[in-house]
């Protein structure tokens, strides 16, 4: 299919999750659920790759910043940083891209190919808000939180590391911590995940829902979701750093 | 009952369905019949809505389907249980949540009153201690049943089983076969059947369809076919020398001689 149909089709189907909800108990219900696969779900894989982050970063960085005249402090500076704006925000949404679109694509993929989605709307159920809406708006809070929280553990990450391997003591990696930091990076690294997170649960809900075919067309959406996901959370970084931070 | 009046159906160049009038009778089993490729499946497709046709009508009950606004259609489609190929089991819920979904999605009733209905009509699929097994854990006629279960939970007017025997052993198909038909009659329900098995054909159809290429070939009723003269339906319906044999008595009890002999 050419691109502009992709776009076009991509359109109309976000377009049509904007419907009265049948029961909202059950829609209410659907988006709890879309909340603990997305965000309990995630957890683990979200923790040990933002632990793994700091703790790189940190040696990293002590590694390159070889001048005496650069304070100690400054790693704790660079981390911090460099996890709000940019490694927290892309790395875990493009993780997630792969963990959560994956399933999402594949999950409503499954349930085109074997009817389920028919049944839902002979049934009466409107089908992208309640297949779709839900997932959207589940990846819409908790990915944000996972991104916050992998920011967190990252920066705990390389200071532990930090203190492991005597490249940085805690104290001096607290106080670095503490230097000039800036409120708006975190309204940044906000906007990214957000953006990041409408992203990736939209297109692969997109890829997923419209399906052709049988099994071997369920492992190729998935794929192709993953793919489509990332380049545009790459090109979204791109286009939100050169308009939130351009000096 | 339902009512189709010349409806055309085009997927790009090819017309897969030409000018089909037709009449779907409550409390029958209407059968929708024809080779692969015939156009039964996109017909079926077209009167649960999941298409429209490019011309004509679908009348329900005297209202066109295809004109009405998407909160007629919602409504309507309360009204209409399905039964698919494949049975359309949500995977991730049990026997009981499948069943009771549309009870929970389209009803305010406690969930003790739900949970009543459910066992009621599981019950009345003859489905027993089921209720907490997921689909993957049942057996393909279990899950057909469960498909029944759940389409007629809402006591639905329109009944429309897709290939309801597809993938079953002889007996069991006979099994739901006739639990379709007792469940018409007892419901009045208009249902409309796609099916292939010529045993269904013989067994529970009350008002047959039989469509060849994308037209209406021939309608009547499974008594009327044993001594159609129509070439096209006979070969379709008495595929199988076994089948002809069959005829061919049936013929001789009725008639004292076999045809062309």
């Amino acid at each position: 299919m050419p691109l502009i149909e992709h776009i076009g089709s991509y359109i109309i189907t976000m377009k049509g999750m904007f419907a009265r909800p049948e029961n909202k108990k059950m829609y209410w219900k659907e988006f709890m659920h879309q909340c603990v696969e997305i965000g309990i779900g995630s957890l683990p894989i979200v923790l040990i790759i933002s632990v793994f982050l700091g703790a790189v970063m940190t040696v990293q960085t002590a590694y390159q910043l070889v001048s005496n005249l650069i304070p100690p402090s400054t790693i704790a500076v660079v981390v911090r940083d460099s996890m709000l704006l940019e490694l927290s925000p892309t790395v875990i949404s493009i993780v997630l891209a792969g963990v959560v679109g994956s399933k999402i694509a594949s999950e409503l993929g499954n349930m085109r190919i074997s009817e389920q989605i028919d049944a839902l709307e002979i049934m009466g159920v409107n089908t992208k808000t309640y297949l779709i809406l839900p997932k959207i708006l589940a990846s819409f809070i908790t990915v944000p939180m996972l991104i916050s929280l992998s920011i967190l553990i990252s920066i705990w990450g390389g200071r532990f590391v930090g203190d492991l391997t005597g490249i940085i003591d805690s104290q001096t990696y607290d106080q670095g911590l503490m230097k000039e930091f800036n409120g708006f990076n975190v309204t940044v690294s906000m906007v990214k995940a957000l953006t990041f997170a409408t992203i990736l649960s939209s297109v692969s809900a997109y890829f997923g829902y419209n399906v052709k075919g049988g099994a071997l067309e369920i492992g190729r959406s998935s794929t192709l979701a993953v793919v489509v996901s990332c380049i545009l959370i790459l090109l979204a970084d791109y286009i939100i750093t050169l308009l939130l931070l351009q000096p | 009952m339902i009512q189709i009046e010349n409806i055309k159906k085009s997927f790009g160049d090819k017309t897969v369905l030409h000018d089909i009038s037709a009449e779907f009778l409550p409390g029958k089993c209407n059968l929708i019949i024809g080779t692969s490729g015939s156009g039964k499946t996109v017909l079926m497709k077209l009167l649960v809505g999941l298409f429209t046709p490019d011309n004509g009508k679908i009348l329900y009950s005297g209202a066109d389907m295809v004109t009405m606004d998407r909160e007629e259609r919602k409504q309507l489609r309360q009204q209409i249980g399905m039964l698919f190929q494949g049975s359309a089991l949500f995977d991730s819920m049990t026997v009981e949540q499948n069943v009771m979904f549309p009870l929970d999605m389209f009803t305010n009733d406690s969930f003790e009153q739900k949970r009543k209905r459910v066992n009621e009509v599981l019950e009345r699929v003859n489905l027993k201690d089921t209720n907490k097994k997921f689909p993957a854990e049942i057996s393909g006629g279990m899950k057909k049943r469960v498909g029944i279960a759940r389409a007629i939970v809402l006591n639905p007017k329109f009944l429309f089983c897709d290939e309801p025997n597809s993938g079953l052993d002889p007996q069991t198909s006979m099994v739901i076969d006739r639990l379709i038909k007792e469940l018409t009659v007892e419901f009045n329900t208009t249902t409309v059947i796609n099916t292939h098995d010529m045993n269904s054909v013989m067994e529970i159809g009350d008002n047959i369809l039989y469509m060849v290429k994308g037209y209406k070939q021939w309608v009547g009723t499974n008594k009327d076919i044993i001594f159609s003269k129509d070439e096209q339906l006979n070969e379709f319906i008495f595929a199988s020398e076994f089948l002809q044999d069959a005829k061919n008595m049936r013929m001789l009890e009725a008639e004292g001689k076999i045809p062309n002999q």
